[in-house]
């Protein structure tokens, strides 16, 4: 919502001989666009956006590649990926996404949602996507709230969690317990790989490329449905500063949300490069 | 070709076939159901993308994703389940990709019923969704007419990048008639420069309904106005019925508009002077067409199946220049020819001073079977 060109104190700087290998040859993923984005400091959807990036690059099939964008904080993220993009309706994009794969089963389809988007308004489609086994990918970013709109609850908002349409706290009577997607889609035959992954971390974030991956190499395998759920953190709607949030991911969220492969098929073929 | 006898709903999914339509995406609904089921047999046959879809929300999507890889994308649905498309109808829209959409209208409001109906001209014409836009609305009136205006729909839709609806009403989608089918269209080689095709060798593609900056979006919306502009001179179609010396003039589309031309045939045998304009099209609607004809014309009778839509237009058409009444019947009832020529002479009695010269005979008893007016 704010363009995130945030100042740095120069005390933060790192000195380069404390960096790790990988992080000095990092550059830009060829499938990132060369603009700022206009996520708010601290938010984790920069990060989801690089490590799909990077492994579009790694697999490299970004020239047949079509990603799906929610309605949603990502509804940007067309203009942030260096491939062709469609912007869905809310809720819609793994019913747009099907329409693209079966006019185009040899092109590589993605849909990157939030979780109001996913698990309130799209559950219908993201359900029936993965019930027919559609051969695409869905990276599902959970950050418990409706993050564009202003931070009101989602399904997947913890009990007791104050929200701007929660202000007394989730209640679990009066709205019930968070939608746990993952587990929910694991249980679907025709689904190929769904993981549960978390960006609070360096380690955790290498584990969630790992899944990305994964995912993708499911569908270039022609195996079927899968997803990645990402627990992901939105500052200025929790109210928080962007290392507290993180901290709040691992401590509240990943006890309500366990990491994991709920379902991993075998893979077909390792895929390398395409 | 020879003329086969075919089913309304049959023959128009075997018409979008030869127009090369590459995927159909739909949600079964009485009386359209007879057009997924044919699809979900033959597209298969061909190598060509078939799903039922989860809902008609699910379908019109699956059409939008479909249209945006530069594919002939089709759906078709009956009046509820075009109220759940009507979201994605929007962002199609928005978006200017070609789709061609079936309603098979039926009575409403609500679930109403599953007879035929033409409750919905102000859902398609007015009203397909949020926002300033129209599709192209074709209304046919014979299964001939619907396989023509499927082969039409596809070209409009993607000569102008619009949604082109065919609207007609469960009457047409169920009867059966000898009619001929075109032969197969070659399918198009390439795709469109601005579909989603991935980005080898070129810029990256976006197709997105959105425009953040007002000024953006009004552009955009000035810009989608100037084609309406330029279709309202080009597309605007008419089928036309002793209309030369016609002094009275009946206006009705689809089976309305057909059952009109009995009555008008009837009417013309008691010498009533009077001709009938059936729109083709709905959207454009042909007002200059009617605006001409107000400047000889006594009067105007609009026969409609339902509480009075379209009326409204030929009223704004015709400016006052003469009276226009309005005969419909609701709720899934067809109007009979016997009920629409009493009109006629009820209209040709108001509108002139002299006393009538015929006489038209026994209660105006309404029939209910739809399907006796159409035989
Ligand atoms: C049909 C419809 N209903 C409501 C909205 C308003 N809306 C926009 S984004 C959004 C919620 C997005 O939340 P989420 O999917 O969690 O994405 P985030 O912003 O948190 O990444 C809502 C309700 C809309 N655009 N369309
Ligand atoms: S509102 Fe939340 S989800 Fe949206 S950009 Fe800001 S931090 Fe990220
Ligand atoms: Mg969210």
């Amino acid at each position: 919502m704010i363009a995130n060109t945030v100042e740095v104190d120069p005390s933060d700087r790192v000195d380069p001989l404390d960096r790790t290998v990988e992080e000095l040859v990092a550059q830009r993923p060829k499938t990132l666009s060369e603009i700022d984005t206009h996520y708010c400091p601290g938010c984790m959807h920069g990060v989801a956006h690089r490590l799909v990036a990077e492994v579009i690059d790694e697999l490299n099939i970004r020239e047949r590649t079509i990603g799906v964008a929610p309605v949603g904080c990502s509804v940007f993220a067309y203009n942030y990926f260096e491939c062709d993009f469609a912007v869905a309706a809310h809720g819609r994009a793994p019913a747009m996404a099907t329409g693209l794969k079966r006019v185009m089963p040899d092109k590589v389809i993605f849909t990157y949602q939030g979780d109001g988007d996913l698990a309130s308004i799209g559950s219908a489609e993201i359900l029936h996507a993965a019930a027919r086994g559609e051969n695409i990918t869905v990276v599902f970013v959970n950050n418990a709230v409706y993050g564009m709109t202003g931070g009101q609850m989602a399904p997947t908002t913890l009990v007791g969690m104050k929200t701007t349409s929660s202000p007394y706290g989730r209640d679990l009577k009066m709205s019930g317990a968070p939608l746990k997607m993952s587990e929910l889609i694991a249980q679907i035959d025709g689904v190929a790989f769904v993981s549960r992954r978390s960006l609070h971390s360096p380690a955790e974030i290498r584990k969630a490329k790992k899944a990305i991956r994964r995912a993708f190499e499911m569908q270039l395998n022609g195996q079927g449905f899968s997803m990645v759920e990402l627990l992901s953190s939105c500052p200025t709607n929790w109210d928080m500063k962007p290392v507290e949030a993180l901290r709040w991911i691992e401590t509240r969220m990943v006890p309500v949300f366990p990491l994991g492969d709920f379902k991993n098929s075998v893979p077909k073929n390792s895929v390398r490069g395409v | 070709m020879p003329k086969q006898l075919l089913k309304g709903n049959e023959a128009i999914a075997e018409a979008a076939i030869r127009a090369g339509v590459d995927a159909y995406f739909g949600y079964p609904i009485t009386p359209q159901t007879e057009l997924l089921e044919y699809m979900a047999k033959r597209m298969p046959e061909l190598g060509r993308a078939f799903v039922q879809a989860e809902s008609e929300v699910a379908a019109i999507n699956m059409v939008y994703g479909a249209a945006c890889a530069g594919k002939r994308a089709m759906t078709s649905s009956s009046s509820p389940g075009v109220s759940l498309m009507q979201e994605g109808l929007s962002y199609i829209a928005g978006s200017e990709v070609p789709v061609v959409l079936v309603d098979v209208m039926r009575g409403g409001p609500g679930l109403g019923n599953i007879a035929p109906s033409q409750a919905d001209y102000f859902q398609m014409v007015k009203s397909a969704g949020h926002g300033d836009f129209k599709p192209i609305v074709l209304a046919p009136a014979t299964v001939q007419e619907a396989i023509d205006l499927t082969g039409l729909a596809f070209d409009l839709a993607e000569k102008y990048r619009t949604i082109v609806t065919l609207l007609l009403d469960g009457t047409l989608g169920q009867m059966m008639e000898p009619a001929e089918l075109p032969p197969m269209r070659p399918m198009p080689a390439e795709m469109p420069a601005w579909a989603l095709t991935g980005a080898a060798g070129r810029k990256k593609n976006s197709i997105l309904s959105f425009r953040m900056e007002a000024e953006d979006l009004e552009a955009h919306n000035l810009h989608l106005q100037q084609k309406l502009a330029v279709i309202a001179d080009e597309e605007v179609r008419t089928y036309e019925y002793m209309l030369d010396d016609a002094e009275l003039i009946v206006v009705g589309f689809g089976t309305a508009g057909r059952v009109s031309q009995t009555a008008v045939k009837q009417a013309r045998q008691k010498g009533i002077k009077v001709g009938l304009l059936r729109p083709i099209t709905l959207s454009p609607f042909p007002d200059r067409r009617l605006s001409q004809l107000a400047d000889e014309a006594r009067g105007f009778l609009v026969v409609e199946m339902n509480a009075g839509q379209m009326v409204e237009d030929v009223r704004l058409s015709v400016g006052g220049q003469a009276p226009v009444k309005f005969y419909g019947r609701m709720g899934g009832v067809v109007p009979m020819p016997d009920e629409i020529l009493a009109s006629i002479a009820r209209l040709d009695q108001a509108t002139t001073k002299a006393p009538p010269t015929y006489k038209i005979e026994g209660p105006l008893v309404p029939l209910t079977k739809a399907h006796e007016v159409t035989r």
